[in-house]
C-alpha cells in the first residue's frame, strides 16, 4: 500500500516538473504541449484525472482485500 | 488484488480511449464537428448500463432458482451501478444535445419544446425511472428473503421493459437523435467510420470493465457486511 502511495507521489511530482520544463523553455515554442491548438494539455489533464481515479479505485480494492483477509 | 488482469486491461483500454479519443482523426460532419468524439464517452455509458442490467437480471433469475442470498446481493449491486451509468449517459446526452440539436432560429423555450418530445429521451427516462423504482422497492421491504424474492421478480419485469423503451420505440418514431431509421437506435452507423470504431469498441469494453470493477468492490464490501446473515 505504502509503495503505491510513494509511486503515485513520484509520478505526480515527475509530471509537475515536466510541466515546469515546458514553461521554462522559451526558445523552442513549438513544443508538443503548445502545438496544435494545445489539445495535448487537455489530454494531459484528463489522463491525470483518470489516473487519479484509478489509483483511488486500486486503494479501495486493496482495503477491501485486507478486510476480507482479516475477517476470514 | 484478486484476479487482476482484467483490471489492468480496463486501465489500459480507458487510457487508450481518452488519449486516442482526443487525438485521433474523426470524420468532419456538419453540426457535430468535434463533438462526435462524445461517442467514446456518452454512448459507452449506455452500452455499459445495458450490460450491467443484463448481468443483474441473470443473477435475479439465479436467485429465483437457487434462493441463495449472495445472488441477490450480486443482482442488486449490478443494478445500482447500471443506474449510475444510465444517469451519467442521460446527463452527458443533455449537454451534447443542447449544443447540437438546439435550433438557433428558435428561442431556447421553443427548442426545449422540440427536445422534450423526443421519443428516445422519454424512453430512456422511463427505463431509468423503472430502475429507480427497483431501488425504492428494495428498501421498502424489511424481510430479507421476501425482499430478495419480490425484487428479483421486479428486476425481470424492469429488464423486460428496457426493450420497448430503449430498443423498440426509438426505432419506430422519428427523432433528432442519430440512428433509428437504419436499424440501430443508439447511433447512426453512417456517421462513424473505421477510424472511430478503432477507439469506440475498446472504449465500450473499457467502460464496461470499469463498471464491473466498481460493482465487484461494492459486492465484496456488502458480502463482508452480510457475512453473519449468509452463514
Amino acid at each position: 500500500m505504502r509503495k503505491i502511495k510513494y509511486l503515485a507521489a513520484l509520478i505526480i511530482s515527475l509530471l509537475v516538473t515536466l510541466i515546469n520544463y515546458a514553461q521554462d523553455d522559451k526558445v523552442e515554442m513549438a513544443d508538443t504541449m503548445r502545438s496544435n491548438g494545445r489539445i495535448y494539455v487537455v489530454v494531459a489533464v484528463v489522463v491525470l484525472i483518470l489516473v487519479g481515479l484509478f489509483l483511488y479505485l486500486l486503494r479501495l480494492d486493496k482495503k477491501i482485500t485486507n478486510l476480507e483477509k482479516n475477517s476470514s | 488484488m484478486r484476479k487482476s488482469w482484467w483490471k489492468i486491461l480496463c486501465v489500459l483500454l480507458l487510457l487508450y480511449t481518452f488519449i486516442g479519443g482526443f487525438l485521433m482523426d474523426v470524420p468532419r460532419l456538419p453540426a457535430l464537428s468535434e463533438t462526435i468524439r462524445n461517442l467514446y464517452f456518452h454512448v459507452c455509458m449506455w452500452f455499459c448500463m445495458m450490460i450491467l442490467f443484463s448481468v443483474s437480471v441473470v443473477y435475479a433469475i439465479r436467485y429465483l432458482r437457487s434462493n441463495k442470498l449472495t445472488d441477490d446481493i450480486y443482482s442488486r449491486h449490478f443494478a445500482v451501478v447500471g443506474i449510475v451509468f444510465g444517469v451519467l449517459g442521460y446527463a452527458t446526452g443533455s449537454i451534447w444535445m443542447s449544443y447540437t440539436w438546439a435550433d438557433p432560429n428558435n428561442t431556447s423555450f421553443q427548442s426545449f419544446g422540440a427536445v422534450a418530445r423526443e421519443p428516445k429521451l422519454i424512453g430512456a427516462a422511463i427505463a431509468l425511472l423503472i430502475y429507480f423504482a427497483y431501488m425504492v422497492l428494495r428498501d421498502s421491504i424489511s424481510d430479507i428473503d421476501k425482499r430478495a424474492r419480490i425484487t428479483a421478480v421486479y428486476n425481470i419485469f424492469a429488464y423486460a421493459l428496457l426493450f420497448p423503451t430503449i430498443w423498440i420505440i426509438p426505432r419506430i418514431l422519428p427523432s433528432l437523435h442519430p440512428g433509428g431509421e437504419n436499424g440501430n437506435p443508439a447511433l447512426d452507423t453512417k456517421d462513424i467510420d473505421s477510424r472511430m470504431r478503432l477507439v469506440f469498441y475498446p472504449a465500450v469494453i473499457g467502460w464496461t470493465l470499469l463498471g464491473v470493477w466498481i460493482t465487484s468492490l461494492k459486492i465484496r464490501l456488502s458480502l463482508l457486511k452480510e457475512k453473519r446473515l449468509l452463514q
